[in-house]
């Protein structure tokens, strides 16, 4: 920006000498500062990575100060472990193989309720965009069922299903299914009609027609769907494993809250966090060369 | 690369003889039930014969496209019938070549994988579909674009891509909406140019709409004036200007003679169409 402003002066400067009648003195033309870049030169993403850093190190100082001087002014800081407590707790559970265990378990969960969310939660969306009669089949369901939360599903999840297993999947599916069929659904509502009509007049089948227009037109907002999906699987599935099961991350956070492991749950939380931005960046990863074509159209 | 000359052409001289014969019998075409009810197209009987370069032409409105949209086979008609080499429309088909105003391009394929779709949805194999594309890319001149993405093209690019994919499926009838509407003068002349060398070498039946009275003239057979809304034929004109048609033609008396006789009519249908909108 800078940089462009100084070049376009170099150029300006001698245009208006030349245009100034010979008997007048040409008067200091006086160059306005450029406007300062802010502090330094660094590249873009340099400065951004640096006040990314400065901000966790910053929210890392408060917290260590607040629980070593056990702050209690309406949050109360005297209970909750310092940073150094954390990481000799997470040090201590690298090292034990119990805790690759509730991860991998948690992992397993996630990985095949989504995946039974997308099997079912595209297609329906897909139907429920093009159809009338599929569309008001489903929606009154997807209405009421859609703001019912995790937790509130727990106790009906334990009686309807015969293992505990499947009722914890169940309800991580759950989590993720709805923001998957409402996107699908926003997505292929914005099919240009004049697409369909084109394959049609080409010889294109219902099937093809999904195929190859609806589907695709509706991937943008289905990957978008697929990543807000992920992350409500995520916190599904931890309200499920807090009230059953023996392994997965959040049962080992419940489990050190119960046994007053406090720099456990804390390391719990940020493990779940870590697991759910690790995999919607995967989602966005897997999605991105489906969408290849969009960044040709700007 | 395959052996592009195969597909160079259909014989057309024993192919399509016969074949892209259009039949509009009484067709009358209502929007809507009841009081909301809305007639497009008044009763309306032509022929178009096999080969033929038919221009419907009429202000914007008239039902030029619902009458196009019933040919293609997506507005079936209230009363009447369409018939295509006998056969009566009531879909879509591969034997009817669509070409829309703008943006009708896949956007999420390559420009070949476009025009190799016809020939894949008709069932012909990735290979066979590939050198198909391939010729009639080449045949717009497009050939070196084959791994764009639509969105990468210029419209007036766009649209003869498009001319390719419909005719990939070797179409008996090539029918266009407007095809050149959103082009600048520029490019449609180049554009109008280009599509008559095609239709020559092909000699399929093409039926072409548009508000554009110069362009109706300069590349139709015959112009088929429409009346404002409810449309109807209101006039048949024969165009006798010889064939191939250039530029230079504008000035010939035909030409003039031509274009006179289609704007007294186009005139005082917009008019009336005017009026009609500002009621």
């Amino acid at each position: 920006m800078s940089e462009q402003a100084e070049q376009s002066h170099a150029k300006a400067v001698p245009d208006i000498l030349v245009s100034l009648p010979d008997d007048v003195e040409p008067t200091k033309v006086v160059r306005p500062e450029p406007a300062p870049a802010f502090a330094f030169a660094l590249p873009k993403w340099t400065n951004q990575a640096l006040v990314m850093i400065c901000s966790i190190a910053i929210g890392i100082a408060i917290w260590h100060i607040g629980s070593t001087m056990r702050w209690n002014w309406g949050i109360n800081f005297s209970n909750i472990p310092p940073p150094s407590k954390v990481l000799d707790a997470t040090l201590k559970n690298v090292i034990d193989p119990d805790f690759y265990v509730h991860i991998a378990v948690s992992i397993r969960r996630v990985m095949l309720s989504f995946a039974l969310a997308v099997v079912l939660g595209v297609p329906t969306g897909l139907l429920m965009a093009r159809n009338r009669i599929i569309r008001a089949a489903f929606l009154p369901y997807i209405e009421i069922l859609r703001p019912i939360p995790a937790v509130a599903w727990i106790p009906l999840a334990i009686l309807m299903w015969p293992t505990e297993e499947s009722s914890i999947i169940f309800i991580t599916y759950l989590g993720a299914f709805f923001p998957i069929v409402l996107n699908t659904i926003s997505g292929a509502e914005q099919t240009p009609e004049v697409l369909v009509r084109a394959v049609r007049s080409l010889g294109a089948s219902k099937f093809d027609e999904f195929r190859h227009v609806i589907l695709p037109a509706a991937l943008p907002s289905i990957s978008a769907g697929l990543a807000v999906g992920m992350g409500v699987a995520w916190f599904s599935l931890l309200a499920g494993e807090i009230i059953s099961g023996q392994y997965g991350i959040g049962y080992f956070t419940w489990d050190a809250y119960s046994m007053v492991r406090t720099p456990d749950i804390v390391l719990g939380m940020l493990t779940i966090g870590a697991l759910g931005t690790a995999s919607t960046f995967g989602i966005k990863l897997l999605t991105a060369p489906m969408l290849k074509w969009q960044s040709k159209t700007r | 690369m395959h052996d592009v000359l195969k597909y160079e052409r259909p014989d057309s001289a024993t192919s399509s003889s016969g074949k892209g014969r259009i039949v509009i019998d009484a067709v009358c075409i209502t929007f809507g039930k009841g009081a909301d009810a809305h007639r497009a197209v008044e009763t309306t009987s032509i022929t178009i014969e096999q080969g033929e370069f038919v221009c419907v032409l009429g202000p914007s409105g008239c039902g030029k496209s619902t009458l196009m949209n019933a040919v293609a086979g997506y507005v079936t008609p209230t009363e009447g019938e369409v018939r295509v080499d006998g056969e009566l429309i009531t879909k879509p088909g591969q034997d009817r070549g669509m070409v829309f105003q703008q943006y009708s391009l896949l956007p999420w394929k390559t420009v070949y994988e476009n025009v190799a779709f016809g020939p894949r949805m008709a069932g012909k194999g990735r290979v066979e579909a590939g050198s198909i594309a391939n010729t009639f890319l080449n045949m717009v001149g497009l050939k070196k674009f084959g791994s764009r993405y639509p969105a990468e093209l210029s419209g007036g690019m766009q649209q003869r891509v498009g001319i390719a994919r419909a005719l990939a499926n070797y179409p008996s009838v090539l029918l266009m909406d407007e095809p050149f509407g959103a082009l600048d003068a520029q490019t449609r002349l180049m554009m109008q140019e280009n599509l008559l060398g095609i239709w020559k070498k092909f000699g399929t039946t093409v039926l072409f709409v548009t508000h554009d009275v110069d362009e109706a003239i300069f590349l139709s057979d015959r112009v088929l004036v429409m009346s404002a809304a409810p449309g109807r034929i209101i006039r048949d004109l024969k165009i006798e200007l010889p064939r191939p048609r250039d530029a230079e033609m504008a000035t010939d008396p035909i030409y003039i003679e031509a274009k006179k006789e289609c704007l007294k009519y186009i005139r005082a249908e917009s008019l009336r169409a005017f009026e009609l909108q500002n009621q």
